[in-house]
């Protein structure tokens, strides 16, 4: 869920076709921008720590940074926190592999096959856009608060959207570098190997991103509603008894992480396209 | 069109759904097992539970608060995202806190929301508007920045300024990354729908659901599923239809481009 | 009618100044139709957006009507190199040249008439409704002009308008330029590096210096006023200007503002052109 999402008909590596290159050249000295950036988080912290000290908003509601941050702080000291953030994290690296795995295995399956793909358009343009919390009673019902029934929520929804980005890669093979590799009679398997496959890697990775992110959002809905342990279970938990510093402190905790995701997942994704890239230049001058 | 073609297009596109339907009709046809009734029992409960009746009390509702927190974030999310986009000094300070509450998973906002706003139908618009929000924001300012140096320089020597500019320039070519954000929020719409239902409420298709699956109406909780399927099936066609007509020229663009 | 006078520009980066123009001094009489040509890289762009008022310069100035240019100025139109980024690629090709009309609230009919009349003269009647996008480069090209053309401008800038066009293409767009500007009595300066354009299209041509830039020479084009492709591009005349325009830019290549490539105190050591300063500078 990154603005840096794209259609899977879109290349990944794509900005708006009109536009090219346009926002890269205008991009500022690093130190000034990242001072203007610490300067609007500190205007958040003191924003949120004055709004409830003038009463503008109850402190019972909103209660003021400095005591989200106490909060927060005696949470980092307790056990029972970093065990829920550790089955947070477990079901969704665990669901994340499952999804990743399935998706990029189905996707080259289907992707090399043109009987198959055409086979499978309309079953995958129905099945994708089915909300996974659709699947919560049925995942309460089968498995209760198990691992399982995160798991379930977390693959379906990341599943999708390693498979669509795959297909959509697979797809987007040069004509020209197919025919060349038919007339130099690669099989099947070596055009995917040496020409889709290489195509499809950055929308791949693209994939792996979005799903990445989707993970974590199921993962904690998860824990949230069916009561899975997790960090959302905490939230919950927190919320029910009224600790209402504890809940801001929680809340915080899953926006850093969901920002934690999104930087690693970038920083892959940027480090294999540059590998990609650069490898292909090497390859056409060598 | 050749009959042929017809009929091979529609093998292509009915063949795995009608297999897939009948391969669970018939291995469900004989379920003892009390949480996968058989195929023919759900269907037959779809028509009971789903009557006129409940769609206007239960389906209705999630409907409308989905459709006025949508197009609330919308609104937002592209005017605030046009402000952020245009200035750079904004835009440097905004984006990290905007990242942040991005990265928030949207229904973590459910027990915080209703601490201000309670268990209503303002709690759950808020609820959705607070999620859908950011990527459309995120990608407004994304596709704002991304306006074209040389179209920009042809819209000041012809004097084009002001709202003009606003709107047929820079509106028009961040519209397909708008877009793009108004899909992701679309998927966060109907999850917060549903969850916002299910964590506290009186009517509304998340809360029918849970309340059949709490009191084991099985077959009816599996058409509910099957609902809530087709309901999200549905306003992604919605949403493609209206894709496609507003950024016919986009894809136009994209196919010219590929294929010089 | 169009002065530009002492016109410097210096790029500011982080690290290095760049002086892309060092002192430019030339005038154009209205009605008349000049081409600026130069090495690649030498401020040609730079100086245009300078012309337009899109770009300030660091010093000097450019008048247009006696008036200073410190913004883009009513009356002018400008065609850019870009043809596939300088039009809407969301409107058909009657509303982009139809969409700077609009504040100028001529009324619906003379509207009408202005476009129709505009989209005529460079060929695209048949036109009106393609969006850009599935025409040709060239016919692409011809909707920016039209653009111009019904904005009715007194002074027409034309960046390097036909180097991303093929040929054959090219040459018919040079004949349709010669065409207006005697038509409609436009002021038109035309920027190219292609020296047979430059020789071929203007009344006079202006050969730049490499950056930082200065006018190396304003050579008066004596090519009889009827020109066609075949004739005057075979006659001894354009071979001979052909000939110079190139020793000229020849010469330009190893010369710049700075006299015979000595230092100058202002100027940072590094500023020979580089990819950084290509980019800002132009897409020679």
């Amino acid at each position: 869920m990154s603005h840096h999402d794209l259609t899977p008909v879109m290349a990944p590596a794509a900005g708006p076709a009109i536009g090219s290159g346009s926002a890269s050249g205008r991009r500022r000295p690093v130190p000034t921008a990242a001072l203007r950036g610490l300067a609007g988080l500190a205007g958040l912290v003191a924003v949120l720590e004055v709004l409830p000290h003038v009463g503008l908003v109850s402190a019972d509601y909103l209660p003021p940074a400095s005591e989200t941050g106490r909060a927060l702080w005696q949470l980092l000291a307790e056990d029972p926190f970093w065990t829920a953030l550790g089955d947070t994290l477990t079901g969704w690296a665990l669901g994340l592999a499952i999804a990743v795995g399935a998706g990029v295995v189905a996707g080259v399956v289907i992707g090399s096959v043109p009987l198959l793909r055409a086979a499978t358009a309309s079953t995958i343009e129905f099945l994708r856009p089915i909300p996974s919390v659709a699947l919560i009673p049925v995942a309460v019902l089968m498995y209760g608060t198990d691992l399982r029934s995160k798991l379930l929520l977390v693959v379906y929804a990341s599943f999708w959207q390693v498979l669509v980005q795959v297909l959509a890669g697979m797809q987007d093979v040069d004509p020209v570098a197919d025919d060349t590799a038919r007339s130099y009679r690669l099989g099947r398997w070596g055009r995917v190997r040496h020409v889709m496959w290489p195509t499809a890697l950055p929308y791949v990775m693209t994939g792996v991103r979005l799903a990445a992110t989707v993970a974590l959002v199921l993962a904690v809905t998860a824990e949230l509603v069916i009561g899975s342990p997790g960090l959302g279970r905490e939230l919950a938990v927190a919320q029910s008894s009224g600790a209402v510093p504890q809940v801001y402190a929680l809340v915080l905790v899953t926006g850093l992480l969901g920002v934690a995701i999104n930087l690693v997942a970038r920083a892959v994704e940027r480090r294999a396209l540059h590998w990609h890239q650069s490898n292909r230049r090497r390859g056409a001058e060598g | 069109m050749t009959v042929h073609t017809v009929f091979r297009r529609a093998l292509l596109a009915g063949g795995l759904p009608g297999a897939l339907f009948a391969l669970w009709w018939f291995t469900s046809a004989g379920s003892t097992d009390f949480y996968l009734p058989p195929l023919s029992t759900t269907l037959g409960k779809f028509g009971e539970v789903w009557t006129p009746e409940r769609l206007r009390s239960d389906v209705l509702p999630s409907l409308l608060r989905l459709t006025a927190g949508y197009l609330l974030a919308v609104v937002a999310g592209v005017g605030l995202g046009l402000v952020v986009g245009t200035g750079r000094v904004v835009r440097d300070v905004l984006e990290p806190v905007l990242e942040l509450f991005r990265a928030i998973p949207p229904p973590v906002l459910v027990p915080v929301i209703m601490l201000f706003a309670g268990i209503g139908d303002t709690m759950k618009v808020i609820v959705i508007v607070s999620g859908c929000m950011w990527p459309i924001l995120l990608n407004t300012v994304e596709g704002v920045r991304a306006v074209d140096e040389v179209l920009s320089d042809t819209c000041r020597s012809y004097g084009i300024t002001g709202p003009t500019r606003l709107w047929h320039l820079v509106l028009r070519s961040a519209s397909p990354q708008i877009v793009t954000g108004m899909r992701q929020a679309l998927s966060i719409g109907i999850i917060l729908m549903v969850i916002s239902e299910m964590f506290a409420s009186s009517n509304g298709l998340g809360f029918t659901i849970v309340q059949f699956q709490r009191s084991f109406a099985i077959p009816e909780m599996w058409s509910g599923v099957l609902l809530l399927g087709l309901l999200g099936f549905l306003l992604s066609l919605l949403f493609r239809f209206a894709e496609n007509r507003a950024l016919a020229w986009y894809h136009g663009l994209r196919r010219a481009q590929r294929n010089p | 009618m169009l002065d530009v006078q002492d016109l410097q520009k210096i790029y500011t980066g982080r690290h290095r100044n760049v002086e892309a123009l060092r002192n430019l001094t030339f005038h154009i009489a209205a009605g008349e139709l000049v081409c600026l040509v130069g090495p690649s890289g030498c401020g040609k762009t730079t100086l245009l957006k300078c012309m337009a008022g899109l770009l300030t310069p660091t010093s000097g100035e450019v008048r247009l009507d006696g008036r200073p240019v410190d913004g883009p100025p009513p009356g002018m139109a400008v065609v850019f190199q870009e043809y596939g980024r300088s039009l809407f690629a969301w409107m058909n090709v009657r509303d982009n040249v139809a969409l700077p009309l609009r504040r100028k609230k001529l009324g619906k009919a003379r509207e009408r008439e202005l476009v129709d009349h505009a989209l005529e003269v460079v060929g695209l009647a048949d036109a009106h409704q393609a969006y850009p996008w599935q025409l040709s480069g060239g016919m692409q090209q011809r909707v920016a002009i039209a653009r111009a053309v019904a904005y009715e401008p007194k002074v027409l800038l034309m960046d390097e308008p036909f180097a991303a066009v093929d040929a054959q293409t090219r040459a018919d767009l040079e004949d349709l330029i010669r065409r207006l500007w005697r038509e409609l009595g436009v002021t038109v300066l035309f920027v190219t590096h292609d020296i047979d354009e430059a020789v071929y299209l203007g009344q006079r041509t202006l050969i730049l210096s490499t950056s930082p830039t200065v006018v190396q020479e304003d050579l008066t084009i004596d090519l009889p006023d009827e020109r066609d492709q075949l004739h005057t591009r075979s006659s001894t005349r354009f071979a001979e200007l052909r000939a110079h325009v190139y020793e000229q830019i020849q010469r330009a290549k190893r010369h710049s503002g700075d006299v015979n490539g000595t230092q100058v105190a202002d100027r940072m050591p590094q500023a020979a052109p580089t990819k950084a300063q290509t980019e800002v500078v132009g897409s020679e």
